[in-house]
């Protein structure tokens, strides 16, 4: 079992959304993130025009089963690909052990993520 | 808006007699109630209570950030409870009172003590328009409110409560009274023959004086870095709500202060239409060619800036002249809220200062200019570009003592309340924000 966690542009999160979905990763969680890097955001306020450097995101985090990392990867890849500066990382690590609660299931078993 | 006394001896003294005789007086010279006024003047009066809870509320609580919102709320609320009862048991005599007004030196600063909770007002008292002199009362009552309430904006995150209580109570009976009353209380500068209809000087210009003397005297938030790092709004629609309050209250504040339902109160409410459509265009405009967007809060602020500067024109000029008012206006509070303000690096949180102290200002001056016979009448007063340059000239002192006076008594309040009570909250109080520090609450709760 891997957990896969992306964080990636606002604009491409219902693209990465739709692709992971094709390649039936079903379940998943995400929740907005600010952070700072090498990406600007502009902002104006009372006329003047700021740049600036806390920039939205959206984190997002998934467990799958070995054979599926793969293929969660290249959705995430494709869809939240632009080009630019700011397109963000994603981040793959084991999973020593899942439970499912209302079963008791362990293991690939308790995965949603079939 | 002074009023003959001798016309109320006659309508007084009358009930007491016959009813016989009492007719009789009444095909004479006495007034009697119009109702049509009297019903305008009613609404106007809700309307301009309006503008600060929840008007100026919502536009001042969404601007800041959502630890403080509570905070502005909280002090729009109060001013409407504390000044009103200031304003009926004093502020309404030291303004409008007519104890002093016989040739005593005292008459200069204040009306008189005669009509302390309101004494010697009956319902059958009218006043100019022939309306009862109790809504009289309420509609200067809201006036009263408003201004300390425009303060708000200057020292908005920062100000303890206790010592904002306090300031604001000094500040209206100490600076707020004494202006009205010269103005439109039969004062000196009303004597001069100063133009302010619907208080540029008395509401604005004093309001966003006292703004910048307060937030300089403050010092800036912790957090705001002037032209670098700003504090954004928490709630633009908020602020779009309370723009659009402000908007529709001020045709009772501008078209009510004529105290008739008449052409003139509908010339007033044209032109403060106009001059507020006309600035917020401009605003938007300047916006979007120097910023490269057009920005919500800058079309509020560029409203809020038309309302202001029309404001003591509202009863002398057309709408060639409101047009050119909201224009000049919108130009010159944004170069006082864009550059003129972070290159000084003063706090004026929510430009207080910046837009009813700078936008009063222009609209006072302005109306030295643009007031023409056209609405004042044949022999009325008019400006300098009808070529009368004295009205300039008078508009001019007036408002600069005006400036004067009340940047020095919030100077001297400032000083006194600040070793009293203390006025800036501790660090600590103003990183957690002042919902929680002042008021033991919060906006927006987490969760259920």
């Amino acid at each position: 079992m891997k957990k896969i966690e992306a964080i990636v542009r606002k604009s491409k999160f219902m693209e990465v959304r739709k692709a992971l979905h094709e390649a039936d990763i079903e379940f998943l969680s995400w929740w907005d993130v600010k952070g700072q890097g090498d990406a600007k955001q502009g902002l104006i306020f009372r006329g003047i025009a700021y740049d600036i450097n806390a920039i939205d995101r959206i984190y997002l985090s998934f467990v799958v089963r070995d054979v599926n990392v793969e293929k969660s990867i290249d959705a995430i890849l494709k869809a939240a690909y632009t080009g630019e500066s700011g397109d963000g990382r994603i981040f793959i690590s084991s999973i020593e052990q899942s439970i499912r609660i209302r079963t008791g299931d362990s293991g690939d078993e308790s995965l949603y993520n079939k | 808006m002074k009023k003959n006394s001798t016309q109320y001896f006659i309508m007084i003294a009358s009930l007491l007699f016959s009813p016989a005789l009492m007719a009789q007086e009444m095909t004479a010279d006495v007034q009697v109630l119009n109702t049509g006024n009297t019903a305008w003047i009613i609404v106007a009066t809700i309307l301009v209570m309006l503008m600060t809870i929840p008007g100026l509320a919502f536009f001042y609580g969404g601007l800041v950030r959502q630890k403080n919102v509570l905070s502005i709320l909280m002090q729009c609320l109060v001013l409407v409870s504390v000044i009103s009862i200031e304003w009926i048991v004093y502020g309404y005599s030291a303004v409008f009172g007519t104890g002093f007004m016989n040739d005593h030196p005292a008459g200069t600063i204040i009306g008189g003590f005669d009509k302390l909770f309101l004494r010697g007002l009956t319902l059958n008292t009218l006043t100019t328009g022939n309306i009862p002199e109790i809504i009289f009362v309420l509609f200067q009552c809201m006036f009263a409110v408003i201004t300390p309430a425009l303060i708000i904006g200057a020292f908005a995150e920062r100000i303890k409560f206790s010592g904002f209580l306090l300031f604001a109570v000094l500040w209206a009976v100490l600076v707020y009274n004494p202006v009205a009353h010269w103005v439109w209380g039969g004062g000196w500068m009303g004597t001069l023959g100063a133009i302010d209809f619907a208080g540029g000087t008395v509401v604005h210009i004093n309001a966003g004086i006292s703004a910048l003397v307060m937030s300089v005297l403050l010092g800036r938030r912790k957090d705001y870095v002037p032209g670098k790092q700003p504090i954004t709004p928490h709630n633009i629609p908020f602020v779009v709500i309370g723009t659009a309050l402000l908007w529709l209250g001020w045709f009772g504040f501008n078209a009510g202060s004529g105290l008739a339902a008449d052409g003139l109160a509908a010339n007033a409410f044209l032109v403060t239409h106009l001059a507020t459509a006309v600035a917020s265009a401009t605003w938007m405009i300047l916006d979007w060619v120097i910023n490269k967007k057009a920005t919500v809060v800058g079309f509020c602020t560029g409203a809020v800036a038309g309302l202001v500067a029309i404001t003591p024109a509202a009863g002398t000029v057309d709408a060639l002249g409101s047009l050119c008012i909201g224009l000049l206006a919108a130009c010159i509070c944004y170069l006082f809220v864009a550059y003129i303000k972070p290159k000084l690096k003063y706090d004026d949180s929510l430009d207080a200062f910046g837009v009813h102290g700078v936008g009063g200002f222009v609209g006072a001056i302005l109306t030295g200019i643009f007031a023409t016979q056209f609405i004042t009448g044949e022999g009325g007063r008019q400006g300098a570009l009808y070529g009368d340059w004295e009205q300039l000239g008078i508009q001019a002192i007036v408002n600069v003592t005006t400036v004067i006076f009340s940047g020095l008594m919030t100077f001297v309040l400032f000083k006194i309340i600040d070793k009293l009570v203390g006025i800036r909250v501790m660090e600590g109080d103003e990183a957690i924000g002042l919902d929680i520090s002042q008021h033991g609450e919060i906006a927006y709760s987490e969760g259920e």
